[in-house]
């Protein structure tokens, strides 16, 4: 790379443009994680995207062609969406009223915080198994209805929901903490000028706040939607693995571990990517139309 | 660090990603001088300094310390000391530490490290202040640390970047005081940057001016106070009424213009030479006077409305509107009130004219005129 | 217009004053009571003895810990655990850190086309790079194994140090580097004595929060663990899937265990950060 050359200080011309540039020695300390980088993310997702185009029997698109043409795998596609898609947008959008309400400081902020942010720490797997007991037959939830008259209940975990369910309990906390981050980086003297202005609580939110949050919000979606979109383990433990809540990462797992299939099971992940790339390119594509630059707070 | 008798900047320019800096800066600073660099933010002044410390690469040019080339050397080999103007000062170190840390990296005995750190705490008078952290401590203190350590090292050059542009007007005052009665006592050579006219005349013995990255002019606070090279410099140098007006009559150094119908006679400055480049009769050039030259009389002159009046103690502070429509800024010590019709006159040397192109800034101006 | 009021302090009166506050609250109330059945439901069962159709085991034990540390050969399990997370994270903060004062402090051709080849990791679906991550490992013979999980962590996790330093340096005023440069001191001093000691909170908490990731993360271990490099997570996966072999009591004894060591990560990261460090990078300006 040009980067030697800066060793011979022989040449003043090529000194002086490589200045120019900004390069120097100094850029070698991001040598190693980019050497990180291509080893062990670029190059396996070449060698994957490689593979899937050299399945063991077919031509070039057999992978796809199988993925494509076979209900039970291509389903997967909308049975991730259908339930990533929902459960980060119900987490985003129950974070934005319940961050509004705990912007500035209050006795017990802290704890409440800290109780939002427990459910990060269990992961799937503790949570799967908590929803199990908790939400299953015979479980504390089951007799709170029983109690309370309702005794015909609908089953909540082993199907949809209760991935669904997993999804909220470990999704949310993460959505509040960004969007209260992204809250309290906006100026709160901004809303104060908008009341000196005549607006109500409810113009100041929707003519101040909201714009300036936005751009949050996007982040936020997208985070949480890369969280929802991969979800593995609940699928399997409080889902229904064999039929609804048959995701793509299930589906990518079984084609490599179970039939061993490596070609397809790289196709069918390059195309989880790739939906996933396209739901956050609209998103970040609708953000970009919007007014990203200082929202005034400190930091 | 040994010390020199002359440090020459030889045609120094930087580019950013295409974007000239600054451009062919050429300057030799003498032993024990004070320089002031001067000009607008986004002039090249910090780009100018920072390249001479050594915290950026020179893009064009080279800088030469008697006969040593130095722009090669990374900044701590180069034995400069300099101030910024966020003090820089190390926050998780004590006063007394900040200042002993340069006197540290030179690896000198503890002993002699423990003398000159006790010296340069008591040369800014900060003795109750020495075990304090720099977040304990008032702007202005801080700013003396940062002195303090940068002076303590006995640098060849102390390189100032718009030292007191954070702290408060009454400070500043007794701030710049301090850093003249300093390179006084120490001799200390220093490049000062800054963007303000005062604090430069202030304290320099010779000031640069800078626009758009290249030299306006180079002299002495005398010969920039009366003299600017053209009407950028004017302009920064106090010159607040800059108004366009078309020659009638030219006759060697002098010549008259008319402004709004009135005819005023003024110098032919930008140029030494005082040859008329673009002054010739029915052109149109820059005519700049002071707020403070410019006076109100009984007899012929200017007609103007006192539009708004500013109290400034002894004088006003006024501004006042000409028939045309323009808008001119005079002190005086007469009691004018909004609404009053004035005439207002100038004597021809404090009203100096300037051809109008702006392609003046193209060409740096040679040092002359450079004694002090 | 008597109800307009400043946001700061009049929280707590709002609380009182407004029904949309109370079904904020309620809301958040509903979530915390289903989110303390849930944790709840594992605690009690996990000391239990026979729990069918009542609120309440019948009785109360504590055997199932001692079974499931047998049973599931915990020490080990915890053990490569810390093994792995600890090799995770000083390796992430040691190539992490200098990319991210690059990044920070300068600017260079290609900067934009390497902050997004950093910022793909995390974006992207673990399985999506995991797989074709655990294939190539397989064919260099890496994975199964300690070796194989590292790498395969690594992955998200120097990226994520470096989206957390970078902001923590950039708030690090730049010419206090140049001062010390200009005081005299060379990479070296300028690394140890100055930047050093100003980088330590950061570093810390980032290293904190790769540890909390790293142990919670589960599916890249999943497909680069063999049988004796699994972390907690994954073993207890295995419990879980297998479930109807082992006692109920014994797996929910295990999610305990995994529960408290990462509570025990939470209170120590707390110590250090801002809880919304936890999800996003470092925002805000910490202490000096």
């Amino acid at each position: 790379m040009t980067l030697t050359a800066e060793r011979a200080p022989a040449d003043p011309g090529l000194r002086h443009r490589l200045a120019e540039r900004g390069v120097d020695r100094q850029l070698l300390l991001l040598l190693p994680a980019v050497l990180f980088v291509v080893l062990l993310f670029l190059y396996p997702f070449f060698y994957g995207l490689q593979l899937s185009f050299a399945p063991a029997q077919g031509g070039p698109f057999a992978s796809y062609i199988a993925f494509f043409s076979d209900s039970y795998q291509s389903g997967t596609i909308w049975i991730t969406l259908k339930l990533a898609l929902p459960a980060a947008l119900l987490n985003v959008l129950a974070s934005v009223p319940i961050a509004y309400r705990m912007r500035g400081n209050f006795r017990g902020k802290r704890l409440l915080t800290i109780l939002l942010v427990v459910p990060i720490t269990l992961g799937t797997v503790l949570t799967a198994q908590g929803l199990r007991n908790f939400l299953g037959p015979n479980g504390w939830f089951d007799r709170l209805l029983g109690a309370i008259g309702i005794a015909d209940m609908p089953q909540l975990v082993q199907n949809y929901w209760g991935v669904f369910f997993s999804l909220v309990i470990t999704g949310f906390p993460f959505a509040f903490l960004l969007i209260l981050s992204y809250l309290s980086g906006i100026d709160p003297t901004l809303e104060r000028a908008a009341a000196t202005l005549g607006a109500d609580w409810k113009q100041r939110f929707l003519r101040i706040t909201l714009p300036l949050l936005a751009p949050g919000l996007a982040t936020t979606f997208c985070l949480t939607f890369v969280l929802a979109f991969s979800v593995f383990p609940s699928a399997v433990l409080v889902g229904d693995p064999a039929g609804s809540t048959r995701v793509l990462s299930l589906a990518a797992y079984q084609a490599a571990y179970e039939k061993f299939d490596y070609s397809l099971a790289s196709a069918i992940a390059m195309i989880m990517g790739a939906v996933e790339l396209i739901v956050i390119g609209v998103v970040l594509l609708a953000r970009s139309q919007l007014y990203t630059g200082t929202t005034g707070g400190k930091g | 660090m040994s010390s020199f008798s002359e440090l020459r900047l030889d045609g120094v320019g930087r580019r950013f990603a295409g974007k000239d800096a600054l451009v062919d800066l050429d300057l030799t600073i003498r032993s024990g001088e004070f320089i002031a660099l001067l000009g607008p933010s986004g002039c090249g002044k910090s780009t100018a300094l920072n390249c001479l410390a050594g915290l950026l690469p020179l893009t064009a040019g080279s800088v030469w310390m008697d006969e040593r080339r130095i722009d090669t050397l990374p900044p701590e080999k180069r034995g400069f000391g300099m101030v910024f103007q966020s003090y820089a000062l190390f926050p998780h170190m004590s006063v007394r530490r900040n200042i002993a840390f340069g006197l540290q990296m030179q690896r000198l005995p503890r002993g002699e490290v423990k003398r000159r750190t006790d010296a340069g705490i008591k040369l800014v008078q900060l003795e109750d202040h020495a075990g304090k952290l720099p977040g304990q401590l008032s702007g202005g203190q801080q700013q003396r640390v940062a002195i303090a350590r940068a002076v303590v090292l006995e640098p060849s050059l102390v390189l100032m970047d718009e030292p007191l542009s954070n702290l408060d007007a009454k400070l500043r005052l007794e701030m710049r005081t301090e850093i003249r009665r300093l390179h006084q006592s120490l001799g200390l050579t220093t490049v000062y940057v800054t963007h303000d006219q005062e604090e430069a005349l202030s304290l320099a013995d010779r000031l640069v001016v800078l626009r758009e990255g290249r030299v306006q002019q180079i002299g002495t606070p005398e010969e920039l106070h009366s003299r600017p090279v053209n009407w950028h410099v004017a302009d920064f140098m106090g010159f607040r009424n800059i108004v366009d007006a078309r020659v009638v009559g030219a006759t060697g150094t002098e010549a008259e213009v008319e402004f709004d119908g009135t005819r005023l006679t003024g110098t032919v400055a930008g140029g030494s030479a005082g040859v008329t480049a673009g002054i010739s009769t029915g052109a149109t050039v820059k005519a700049a006077v002071r707020p403070d030259d410019l006076r109100v009389t009984t007899g012929a002159g200017l007609e103007a409305v006192v539009e708004v009046v500013e109290y400034q103690g002894r004088e006003q502070a006024v501004e006042a509107r000409t028939p045309g429509g323009r808008a001119l800024h005079l002190r005086t010590q007469e009691r004018l009130a909004p609404g009053d019709a004035v005439r207002l006159t100038v004597s021809p040397e404090r009203l100096l004219l300037y051809p109008s192109d702006a392609g003046s800034a193209a060409q740096p101006l040679v040092e002359a005129g450079a004694g002090t | 217009m008597a109800a307009t009021t400043s946001t700061n302090t009049t929280t707590r009166r709002r609380l009182v004053a407004s029904p949309g506050a109370w079904l904020v609250w309620a809301a958040v109330a509903f979530f915390l009571l289903n989110l303390a059945g849930v944790v709840g439901s594992v605690l009690v069962s996990s000391f239990g003895t026979r729990w069918f159709d009542s609120w309440f085991p019948e009785g109360f034990t504590g055997e199932w810990y001692g079974a499931a540390w047998k049973e599931f050969g915990l020490l080990d399990v915890i053990s490569v655990t810390l093994q792995i997370s600890l090799l995770v994270v000083l390796i992430s903060v040691l190539i992490g850190v200098p990319a991210a004062y690059v990044l920070a402090r300068r600017t260079f051709p290609f900067k934009r086309l390497v902050m997004f080849a950093f910022l793909l990791p995390i974006l992207m679906p673990p399985i999506t790079y995991g797989i074709p991550l655990a294939t190539v490992l397989y064919k260099f013979g890496l994975a199964p194994g300690i070796a194989g999980v590292v790498l395969s962590n690594l992955v998200p996790s120097v990226p994520f140090v470096i989206l957390t330093m970078t902001p923590f340096i950039e708030q690090i005023n730049p010419s206090i580097e140049s001062a010390a440069r200009m005081c005299g001191a060379g990479v070296r001093a300028l690394f140890l004595r100055v930047l050093g000691p100003l980088l330590v909170p950061g570093i810390l908490a980032a290293a904190i929060l790769v540890l909390v990731r790293t142990v919670g993360m589960f599916e890249l271990t999943f497909l680069t663990a063999g049988p004796d490099s699994q972390t907690l997570v994954v073993a207890l996966y295995y419990s879980m899937s297998a479930a109807g072999i082992r006692a109920q009591q014994s797996i929910d004894a295990m999610a305990v265990i995994y529960t408290s060591t990462m509570l025990v990560l939470l209170v120590i990261a707390l110590r250090f950060v801002n809880p919304t460090q936890l999800v996003a990078r470092v925002k805000e300006t910490p202490e000096p």
